[in-house]
């Protein structure tokens, strides 16, 4: 029977739950780096036994940890304990950690500044890494999206980071600006389809895609209005929370914006809302289901200022006609007294013939449905704040 | 022999508990000590100093002889009582948020 593994990052540590295919008793793994923020933990799909996390701190800066046997045991990758920290040659070995934004003479400009909170250009600084996602065909590759916003590629599994500059480099750089939550690149979506062609989405820029692999970007923005930004229909400046796809039709992309929720059928050429008949539609989560790539799923939260679901009711919104028409998921989930928040990375999918979907919340819950959505129970209930959900479907 | 005690999160990441003992070559400073420790646990490398600029991070604090030793200049020497391994250097998370 197949297996489930879910992989949580919080705000004090990675949990790993597994669970056989019924989905309905889980064993809890953790705190792995107990103390430490895990912005993100994603597995390879070439090697599901390889996962990376995204381990951060105030304090002492961003660590990268990788597994290669499934969660038992993490290493940093790069120099091991004890051996010289530089090659025969004196050039540095790989540093997991080392994020430094390209300005070298090759890309050309200087990547420089982007538009602060009060509008002046600010530098751009490394805070942390926001996500990580591993290559559909390599397990030495895998991207990361930083913030102040940029992406990053390893092709040695971790042990060193280089920019692809083209994204910042493209030309709108200096109108970006930071969220509320900071200026992070949290969505990477690689085409399936395409191993040339990413996805990726920055609070508060927009989508972008490259069609050569990463050389040259462009933004992806035109159909979005954000009445809250000088221009509403600019080229960039929206705060884009999400982009989701199906592997089935890459050409199809499912956004949640800060506020409205959108559909492109074009590549993200063009966009067109789809929120329909949802109570409310900010929110930060959106998923496509495993195996029906018009059924969609969202959190819908109050409002921007009110980080939580409307009447205090959890509930999950599933249009099954690809938006517009929203059903509420209910069964399961608190519908009284529920203030909790769902983050933008805390929502995945699984690809057992009945589609489970997952979620995790900023009280510590993480929901299960192995149903699709009709019915909800509680994996954990008490883990510290939700920051990151992802799942593996195992042999 | 000088010793060094690091905070809780960092001791964790190097996988060792308690106090860490180095030997330094040449004169005794800030910067000798970060670069030995650095050295012996590499997987420590850029959160105690920048990687780039080799600031210290922001929210690290270094205290020695109940001394604040943070603004030093990384090159000036360390304490006697540091030195001659009487004393630890500490290396402490600052208290900072509520």
């Amino acid at each position: 029977m197949s297996k489930v593994r879910v992989l949580v990052g919080t705000r004090k540590g990675a949990f790993i739950l597994t669970s056989d295919g019924k989905r309905d008793k889980w064993e809890v793994s953790g705190p792995h780096f107990a103390g430490w923020e895990i912005y993100h933990v994603k597995g390879s799909p070439v090697d599901p036994n390889r996962i990376y996390a995204s381990q951060t701190s105030g304090w002492f800066g961003q660590i990268i940890q990788r597994t290669d046997d499934g969660g038992k045991t993490w290493i940093q990758p790069g120099t091991p304990p004890g051996e010289p920290t530089t090659a025969p040659g004196g050039m540095p070995k790989g540093e997991s950690n080392k994020f430094v934004y390209d300005t070298s003479a090759e890309t050309g400009k200087p990547l420089t500044t982007h538009q602060w909170y009060d509008g002046n250009q600010h530098p751009w600084e490394f805070k942390r890494v926001w996500h990580l996602e591993p290559s559909l065909s390599d397990r030495e590759t895998v991207y990361a999206g930083v913030e102040d916003a940029a992406l990053f590629r390893s092709a040695d599994g971790g042990k060193s980071w280089h920019e692809l500059a083209g994204l910042r480099g493209h030309g709108t750089g200096p109108k970006w600006q930071p969220g509320a939550g900071g200026m992070c690149l949290h969505t990477i979506i690689l085409d399936p389809s395409d191993p040339k062609k990413i996805y990726i989405a920055i609070s508060a820029a927009g989508a972008f895609r490259t069609d050569d692999g990463g050389k040259t970007w462009r933004p992806i923005n035109r159909g979005l209005k954000s009445p809250y930004i000088p221009n509403p229909e600019a080229e960039v400046g929206h705060c884009v929370h999400r982009i989701a796809m199906h592997r089935s039709r890459p050409g199809v992309l499912f956004m949640q914006k800060h506020w409205d929720v959108m559909r492109s059928d074009n590549s993200g050429d063009s966009w067109t809302e789809v929120s329909g008949n949802l109570p409310t539609d900010f929110g930060f989560v959106i998923d496509v289901h495993a195996h029906e790539p018009e059924t969609v799923y969202v959190v819908p939260i109050k409002s921007d200022g009110e980080h939580y679901p409307l009447e205090g009711k959890l509930r999950v919104y599933r249009s099954r006609t690809g938006g517009n028409e929203w059903e509420a998921l209910t069964k399961g989930l608190p519908q009284r007294d529920c203030y909790v928040n769902v983050l933008r990375d805390a929502m995945a999918v699984d690809a057992l013939d009945k589609c489970g979907i997952y979620f995790g919340t900023t009280g510590g819950q993480v929901y299960c449905s192995a149903d699709a959505g009709d019915n909800w129970a509680p994996i954990v209930r008490d883990l510290p704040a939700v920051l990151s959900v992802e799942v593996q479907t195992l042999p | 022999m000088i010793r060094v005690v690091l905070p809780p999160h960092l001791r964790g990441l190097a996988r060792i508990s308690g106090e860490v003992k180095l030997e330094i070559e040449g004169q005794p400073t800030q910067r000798a000590v970060l670069d030995a420790l650095e050295a012996s646990y590499p997987m420590l490398r850029g959160t105690i100093r920048d990687h780039v600029t080799q600031q210290r991070r922001p929210f690290l604090r270094f205290f020695a002889c109940e001394e604040d030793l943070s603004h030093e200049s990384p090159d000036a020497l360390l304490p006697d009582a540091v030195v001659s391994g009487k004393e630890p250097l500490l290396i402490i998370g600052a208290i900072a948020g509520g």
